[in-house]
């Protein structure tokens, strides 16, 4: 799941300005992480028309990042986006991006920052889980990515910092390095940790695009 | 028997060792460097320069180790992994080396969000563990981290790397060190001592498990100045251990100055009787001026 957060609504006003507007949602992550599902495109919407500024019309696509799927489901809002001179997108980074592409001669703002890939461990609550680094390294940990969870990204930690199961950086984040620890333990396999592990390959999170 | 530093001489021979450490100014001055280091000058058998320590900009750590060359002292040049990546920092081993710094002490870094541009992208594309292998590979094999050869003389280092006995968890804190020593570590320098019982109890699995016969070992020491001091050291500074006893000696001093440095000539004396320790490095930012009184008073050798 791409986790994202809706910015600030008077940043999104100052971007909007005063022509009217077509909103986007997404109906997976962003609606997941209730940043652009039609509640909050809709909630949205409301604001908008309090604050005098015209909504055009509005969709939520599915997904937003699948361009064929977008030019099919758009194609019924042509006169709507005919009327607006801004599309507004409550979806991620890559939904923002492919709208963009689609909707070349409309100003696009984007609605949302894009904050990690994660799981949802309670409804409102997300957790960063991979960035995406290409070449994944969890059978060496217990199932726990360092790379992503540690903020030093340490593949031989934990560092000098780790308090009581805790991040030096901030207490109320979990140490990963402490829990890759207690899991290799419950495991038995604690004493793969004294192999040292090399750099890693960074070449591998370079690609670009990939066809099949 | 040709050695690489004075401190790896010193070490090897078997004297008790010190060292200690010069902050770089946040400027480009470097009298203020030259004058720390008159004040230390004999004081210590190396000097660490630090690099960028707690995430804040200084002068960086190489040209401060040039400037301690050219008034012929020894500097251990602190190396970070948060603002090189492996081209940056195999580049600058390179050229520390070619300069005339022998001894290198190498470390992940604090993260940059406790220092004055908490905005900063960490690079840490590489741990300390990491950087100890590579720079090893680079000294005795001629190899670069990709592989590639080196092709115009190896840089001829003494490595060091930092141990603390207060990280949790401890139980693994000596598998740690152990790894810091396969991958290169030849001296260590600990995190600061409060807490004797704690350090006693690290050493004895060190010692059980025959490290400080594999790496020479210098205990940190840190006098505390005042009582706002011992209060971060207790309560703010990630991976320290001021413990309540200490911390209520100087909170209840009539001169909290004069028990701060006391406790520390306590420390220094025990920490000479522990078994397995080499030697004592004294780190006393913004106090360097208290280090030669607290050397002479606790009997340490003084190279003067």
């Amino acid at each position: 799941m791409i986790i994202t957060k809706q910015k600030n609504f008077n940043e999104l006003l100052q971007n909007i300005g005063s022509k009217p507007v077509f909103l986007v949602g997404c109906t997976q992550c962003a609606t997941l992480c209730h940043t652009g599902g039609k509640d909050e495109v809709l909630a949205l919407k409301e604001a908008l028309v309090a604050k005098n500024i015209p909504v055009s019309g509005w969709a939520v696509l599915d997904p937003a990042c699948h361009q064929m799927n977008d030019k099919r489901m758009l194609k019924e809002h042509s006169a709507e986006l005919n009327s607006s001179a801004k599309v507004l997108v409550l979806a991620c980074g890559n939904g923002v991006q492919t709208i963009a592409r689609l909707l070349s001669e409309k100003e696009i703002i984007a609605g949302t920052d894009t904050l990690f890939l994660g799981e949802i461990s309670h409804v409102t609550e997300f957790n960063k889980q991979c960035v995406l680094c290409g070449e994944c390294l969890l059978d060496l940990y217990g199932g726990f990515c360092p790379v992503s969870q540690c903020p030093k990204s340490m593949l031989n930690g934990p560092c000098g910092g780790s308090s009581q199961g805790k991040c030096e950086i901030n207490s109320n984040v979990e140490c990963v390095w402490d829990r890759i620890i207690q899991e290799l333990k419950k495991r038995g396999t604690l004493q793969t940790l004294s192999i040292i592990q090399k750099p890693k390959d960074w070449s591998k999170a370079g690609e670009m695009n990939r066809r099949i | 028997m040709t050695y690489r530093s004075n401190l790896e001489k010193s070490l090897s021979e078997g004297r008790f060792t010190l060292t200690t450490e010069i902050g770089p100014p946040k400027g480009a001055d470097p009298l203020k460097i030259r004058d720390k280091a008159i004040l230390l000058e004999g004081y210590a058998d190396a000097y660490n320069i630090t690099d960028n320590q707690t995430a804040v900009v200084r002068m960086s750590s190489l040209a401060g180790s040039m400037i301690l060359l050219q008034m012929e002292m020894e500097p251990i040049m602190q190396m970070t992994c948060r603002d090189r990546n492996r081209i940056g920092l195999q580049s600058d081993v390179l050229g520390a080396a070619a300069l005339g710094i022998r001894n290198i002490l190498c470390l992940t870094g604090d993260h940059q969000s406790f220092g004055n541009h908490p905005a900063a992208k960490g690079v840490f594309d590489i741990d300390s563990i990491q950087l100890l292998q590579m720079i090893k590979n680079m000294r005795d094999t001629g190899i670069f981290q990709s592989g590639d050869q080196l092709l115009a003389q190896r840089p001829c280092v003494f490595l060091g790397a930092a141990a603390n006995p207060y990280a949790d968890p401890f139980e693994i804190q000596v598998d740690r060190l152990r790894k810091k020593i396969d991958a290169g570590a030849e001296f260590i320098q600990t995190q600061s001592v409060y807490n004797m019982e704690k350090f006693s109890r690290w050493m004895d699995d060190v010692r059980s498990q025959g490290l400080d016969k594999k790496v020479h070992i210098l205990a940190g020491v840190t006098p505390l100045k005042s009582i706002k001091m011992a209060e971060r050291m207790k309560f703010h500074v990630p991976g320290t251990d001021v413990p309540n006893p200490v911390y209520e000696r100087i909170r209840t001093a009539s001169d909290p100055t004069k028990e701060g440095y006391q406790i520390a000539l306590e420390t220094i004396r025990e920490l000479k009787n522990l078994k397995g320790i080499h030697g004592i490095h004294i780190t006393a930012l913004f106090w360097e001026e208290i280090i030669p009184s607290l050397v002479r008073e606790s009997g340490l050798y003084i190279r003067k």
